[in-house]
Parts: structure tokens; sequence; C-alpha cells
């Protein structure tokens, strides 16, 4: 089997974990949800106002509920020592980086899906610029924080406070990716500057970070 | 006193007429301050049934992950079917673990349907095969979760002989089973060894291979200190108790 099917079925197994188990997407759902109620009882920003700070609000938001899937997507691996049988077999390691960065990119993706119309009633959002461009910012975030994430995810399993620790490593590590996604959000929301600088350095940023965390997760796989 | 069989060393000498399939040399595994394994060498003949025997702590379970490539050794080197690299041989080997190594939220069959796949199996017959042969039923939807104990241990079993490897490594696989399904996994094993795999099992109830078993290897304090054919083992235990300076 090819490297792309043996992905393919990774993923398919993920989901289906996720469909019948719901831990990642419960979690991240309910958490996004108190940021974005306790935020909007915290500022009471006007429309004006929000513009300039949804940005930061719904991005730093996903980035807190994405570590929730994070874990989950390798806790699921611990228990039974189901990696082990992953290991001791000839699939190719990135195969299941693979699958994993892209169950964790659906999984933020329906979170996305289902928070943003809450985050456009809670503060009152109006697009200035073109509001499609947002989608686009949207995917590209969303890899940025999920390549990363499942990457330093798959590094802290075997540490005894892992929760603690992905935050830990992830966050530093993310903020390069994070300013482009919160600056490229609030450029279209506001129509002000310049967002396509922004996407070219999370595009950057996401081949950058992909093809090193492809490079090098056979080694972290196979780690003691 | 201490005992550290060379390659071919073995109590009569004469039991591993062929080409070993697996081979340590000088093998050690130290965690911290303590050697789980010191200095294991020893080779292991073909379409052999071995079991592995010794009290908790032995280093039973460290010298099976060592083999399989799961735990890498401090010292030394594992030689699997000649190759060094036990990356390039893992379609030859099946590897049963203490857990289940299963999702326990997917039916047997979606289980073994998976880990087939990570093999390059495409097509369920082995995977039906694999759970008749272990007693189970292909069409059972039931989740994992939802299974005995005996029945997990089963299907674990059908996950490491899916892609029918040469070599299996088990590590308790007769624990929480009863002792009826438990002779019945011996045979299924015995006939495996009839076909000409070599099986590895650690286990503490030695008592369920006798008779089946070509060699039993016992292990104290990380070390060989007896390999014979016939129960009971010497009890010939090491002079330091696991402990290393390094």
């Amino acid at each position: 089997m090819s490297m792309g099917a043996i992905t393919r079925v990774s993923l398919a197994k993920d989901l289906r974990l996720e469909w019948r188990s719901k831990d990642a997407i419960n979690s991240m759902v309910f958490f996004a949800l108190l940021v974005v109620v306790i935020f909007s009882f915290s500022f009471d920003p006007t429309a004006e106002e929000s513009r300039h700070i949804a940005g930061g609000i719904v991005w730093v938001a996903f980035l807190f509920a994405a570590v929730v899937a994070l874990n989950q997507t390798w806790a699921r691996e611990l228990r039974n020592q189901v990696l082990d049988a992953y290991r001791v077999s000839p699939a190719p390691a990135n195969s299941l980086f693979l699958s994993k960065a892209l169950g964790n990119f659906i999984f933020v993706a329906v979170l996305e899906a289902v928070m943003t119309p809450l985050f456009m009633v809670f503060y009152n959002l109006r697009s200035i610029g073109p509001a499609y461009e947002l989608a686009v910012v949207a995917v590209l975030a969303t890899w940025a924080l999920v390549v990363n994430g499942t990457f330093f995810a798959a590094m802290s399993i075997r540490t005894r406070s892992r929760e603690v620790m992905l935050p830990l490593i992830l966050f530093p590590i993310s903020i390069p990716a994070l300013l482009a996604m919160v600056s490229a959000t609030t450029a279209i929301l506001t129509g002000e500057g310049a967002f396509r600088f922004w996407m070219v350095l999370l595009a950057v940023y996401d081949v950058v970070f992909t093809t090193v965390c492809l490079l090098l997760f056979e080694t972290v796989l196979h780690a003691e | 006193m201490s005992f550290s069989p060379s390659p071919a060393n073995s109590s009569d000498g004469n039991l591993s007429p062929a080409a070993p399939v697996v081979a340590l040399s000088h093998v050690s595994k130290i965690f911290g301050r303590f050697a789980a394994l010191r200095d294991v060498s020893a080779e292991f003949g073909p379409g052999r049934l071995y079991a592995i025997l010794g009290d908790n702590g032995a280093g039973k379970t460290t010298m099976l992950r060592a083999m399989v490539g799961l735990a890498r050794p401090t010292r030394g080197t594992v030689t699997i079917l000649g190759c060094e690299d036990l990356r390039a041989v893992t379609p030859e080997i099946g590897y049963m673990a203490h857990p289940t190594l299963l999702y326990e939220e997917m039916s047997g069959m979606e289980n073994l349907r998976y880990f087939a796949a990570l093999y390059g199996i495409a097509n369920d017959q082995p995977c039906e095969q694999a759970m008749r042969g272990v007693g189970l039923d292909p069409g059972l939807s039931r989740r994992v979760g939802q299974y005995s104990q005996g029945m997990r241990q089963r299907l674990s079993l059908a996950r490491a002989l899916v892609h029918n490897p040469k070599i299996l490594f088990l590590d308790e696989p007769f624990s929480n089973v009863d002792v009826v399904s438990a002779r019945e996994m011996v045979r299924v094993l015995a006939n495996m060894r009839d076909q000409g795999k070599t099986v590895f099992i650690v286990t503490h109830q030695a008592s369920l291979l006798e008779g089946v078993a070509d060699e039993f290897v016992g292990m104290a304090a990380g070390q060989i200190i007896a390999r014979t054919r016939d129960l009971p083992l010497p009890q010939e235990r090491p002079a330091s108790a696991g402990r290393t300076s390094r």
C-alpha cells in the first residue's frame, strides 16, 4: 500500500473513532463557546471596536480549543499502547503524521464552522474588506495551528505532564503564525492594512513547518 | 554466579541447528541506573516455540521489546533474519504485547482491517481467517470495549497473526484467559510452529506450554540463566540483582 493509501486508512480510522467518541469535538466546542461568551461579557464592544479585536479573540480561542483536540488524538493511540502496533508495522511514519494532522484540521475546521456565526452574533461583526478572503486565511491559519500542534503533541505524549507540556512548546513557536492570522483577519474585517502580506507569511510558515515536521516525525515516533 | 550464554551456548549445546532467525549479541538495556538487560547473547533457531520464563522484573518483556525493535539496546545488537535494521524486517514480525494494542471504539473486524492495511493487505479474507483462527466470529459487530478480557486477548493474537508473519513475539498471551481458551491458544500457536514459524512466548504460566514448547528460556536479573527442553528450570541466579553502576 502506498503512503497515500495508508494515510487515507489512518484518517478514516481517526474520523470513525472521533465520530463514535466525540471526545475532541465536544470539548473543543464547549471550550471555544466559553471563551466567546466570557469575552463578550468582559468587553461589550461596539461594532467598530469588535472589528479591531475580534481577530485576536477568535484565533486565541481556536488555538486554545485546538490544544484539546491535539492532546486527544494522541491520547487515543496511548490507550492500550496501540501506537506500538503502528511502530512495529512497515507503514511509513509520515502517513501517521499526515493522517493525524488532516484529522485535526477537519476537527478544528468543524469548530470554526460552528463558532464563526456565534462570534458574528456576539460581537456584532460585519466585514468591511472582502469576506471571502477570510476563508483563505482560515485554511492557512488552521493548518499552521494543527501541523505544529500535531507534531509537538506527538513529542509530548511520553512526558509525564503532557497536557501542560504541549501548550508550553506549541504557543511560543506559533507566535509568528498567530501574529499573521490575527493581523490578516483584522485587516480583512476593517478593510485596512495589507492582509496579503500576512497571508503570504502564513503560507510560508505552513510550508516550512510542514516540511520540518515531515522530516523529523519518524525520529519522534520511534523515540523511546 | 553469573551465567550469560554466548551464541549457540545452550544447555545441551545443540538447540539451534539451523541459521538463527533471532540473534542477540551482548545486548544491554539500561533505564537510568537500572539494567533491565545485562549483556545478553543468544541465538534462536527457526520453526521452534520458545517459552521465556522468569520472575517479574527479570527482563523478559524488555528482551522481547528489544527483539521487535521497540526498545533500542543501550549496548549490543539484535539481528532478525540476518538483518540488523529491524525496520526492514517488520513485515516478518508479529507482536502481541501485554496491553491489547486495539482500539476499543471499533469492532474486531474494523481493528483487523486497519492493522492489515498497515501491512498492505486490502481485502477482508486474511482478517476473517485470523479471527476464525483464534475462535472469534468475524461477524461480531460489538465494539472491542465490550469484549470480555479473554476475547480481547484472542483478538490481540489475531492482530499479530493477520499479516502471516514468520516470527511471532507474544508477551503474556494467556493472562486473564480461562484455562480452556488458553489451551486453545496454545494449540493455535503450536500449529503455527508446525507450519515453520518461530514463536516466542513470554509467560508466567509455563505449565501450559509443557510438552509444546521446544525450549524454555529462563531469565533472572536481566540475564538468560538457563535454556532447557523440559521444566523445571534450574534455579540459578546471577550474583547481582539488576543494578548497574555503568
